[in-house]
């Protein structure tokens, strides 16, 4: 049991939600470096240990995914309110699935955090402070695993995993190079200049994902099991 | 104090705002500034709170599935200022025109704040917005807003009577001790915001002379709009 803490001012709501059972595992990185299939398989083996486990992730919410997705398509969204609109969608998944799945005892894997909208606002202009500061409703997690690669792995996983260079990944809507892979190279470079400056800011567990999946599979797991049985 | 802007940069347009509690009147009163400006040849821009076409819809659904806690319902109605912001206020500021808006951020600090949000987080969110010219604020005793309020649309809705904090089931109750705690806000930050206080027991007419007098001081010279640069200067 722990009494949940919160990286800013909680509304009066939330500040009474008292201990909880559950435990936040946040599992941090840029596009494309593996975050997906290392869930996956962390949910199975947390199952299999006789864990509950609940997903969560960026634009799924109840209340704001379909608006954002909406919004994106036409374009004409302005920065600041791109930036609030994934504060929204993510204070929804807060308060909707996180904070009752940690108080019912859930292990709760997020799919990104707040790391990667700060990180994202921040390469579009944020000032850095004030992002932060918004988000000041998000619970402290009990772990962050952040999966760390350079940019020429980044761009070897990207063709290789078939994916390719998409508009959003390449920050296609900051236009920082003539073409897909110019502007991926740029604003990636970018992002990941600015999650490696969180790392100490907000104790990220730093693993080196630029390695075969059960290599780093390995680690995650050892990372939580430490944590795990020291509770 | 001025709202603690993200930038201190001055825009040549002026930014009129009303405040006030429903029922205070400050939208006929800011509709009546809004065809004395056109009519006196100026270029004017009006905007109004919770209006946004990409957000409404998010909104409005969020409020007709009670989807909304205090923290969403804050970042959705920040959002939608946002928008508003980028779109509607901040061009036609720098065009030179005069923006009129019926609510302002200050709307979002007396509600949200109400509603048990923290009020130096409200208060960060949105650290974006212009600085105003002028605030005007419609303050009117809650038996005044309320006869006014219950003439128009006797059912109130879920939000706007703060059902969803629990004040009380009773819909007219639980408006009226939310308000109360709206005002109680409003009246904290006439100071704070240097906010011009409107007596809005006053006749419409007294009003909206009072407001076109104080208003008169602040306009820009030139009725005209008078083009500047990115950086500010005259062309």
């Amino acid at each position: 049991m722990r009494r949940l803490t919160f990286y800013g001012d909680p509304p009066s709501n939330l500040l009474n939600v008292g201990e909880v059972r559950g435990k936040l595992i946040v599992v941090e990185g840029t596009d494309g470096v593996g975050r997906s299939t290392q869930i996956a398989t962390l949910r199975r083996w947390l199952e299999s240990r006789g864990s509950a486990v609940i997903e969560t992730g960026f634009t799924r919410s109840a209340l704001a995914g379909k608006g954002i997705k909406q919004a994106k398509r036409g374009h004409t969204l302005g920065s600041i309110t791109l930036f609030l609109y994934y504060a929204t969608d993510f204070a929804d998944i807060v308060e909707g699935q996180i904070i009752p799945g940690l108080r019912s005892g859930y292990i709760i894997l997020a799919d990104r955090y707040i790391y990667s909208a700060i990180a994202r606002a921040v390469v579009r202009g944020a000032d850095p402070q004030w992002i932060r500061d918004v988000y000041g409703f998000a619970p402290i997690p009990d772990k962050v695993l952040y999966l760390k690669i350079g940019v020429n792995a980044l761009i070897e996983r990207t063709i290789n995993a078939g994916r390719g260079f998409n508009y959003w990944e390449s920050g296609m809507d900051l236009r920082l190079g003539n073409d897909m892979f110019d502007s991926f190279r740029e604003y990636q470079s970018r992002l990941l200049r600015q999650f490696d400056s969180m790392v100490g800011e907000y104790g990220f567990q730093v693993i080196d994902a630029d390695r075969p999946a059960d290599e780093v599979a390995d680690d995650l797991r050892l990372a939580i099991d430490g944590m795990l049985s020291a509770s | 104090m001025p709202l603690n802007g993200l930038t201190d940069q001055r825009y040549p347009g002026r930014l009129f705002c009303v405040e006030g509690i429903d029922g205070s009147g400050k939208s006929t009163q800011i509709a009546l500034l809004h065809e004395w400006l056109k009519s006196e040849g100026y270029a004017v821009r009006f905007s109004e709170w919770n209006s946004s076409p990409l957000v409404k819809a998010t909104t409005a659904r969020g409020k007709k599935k009670h989807l909304l806690t205090p923290t969403t319902f804050s970042l959705i109605h920040a959002t939608d200022f946002a928008d508003r912001t980028e779109h509607e206020i901040i061009p036609y500021l720098k065009a030179g025109a005069i923006v009129l808006c019926d609510r302002y951020a200050f709307t979002a600090f007396a509600r949200d704040v109400a509603r048990g949000v923290s009020p130096r987080w409200v208060r960060q969110l949105y650290r974006f917005a212009a600085p105003p010219t002028l605030v005007f604020y419609f303050r009117v005793p809650l038996e005044v807003a309320l006869e006014r309020i219950m003439m128009g649309r006797p059912d109130l809705k879920f939000y706007e009577a703060g059902l969803d904090i629990g004040l009380s089931s009773d819909p007219l109750e639980s408006f009226k001790l939310f308000q109360a705690r709206i005002i109680e806000e409003y009246e904290k930050m006439i100071g704070e915001f240097e906010f011009t206080v409107m007596d809005a027991t006053q006749s419409i007419e007294e009003q909206q002379r009072a407001m076109r007098a104080i208003v008169k001081k602040h306009l820009p010279r030139r009725r005209r709009l008078a083009v500047h640069r990115a950086d500010g200067k005259p062309v």
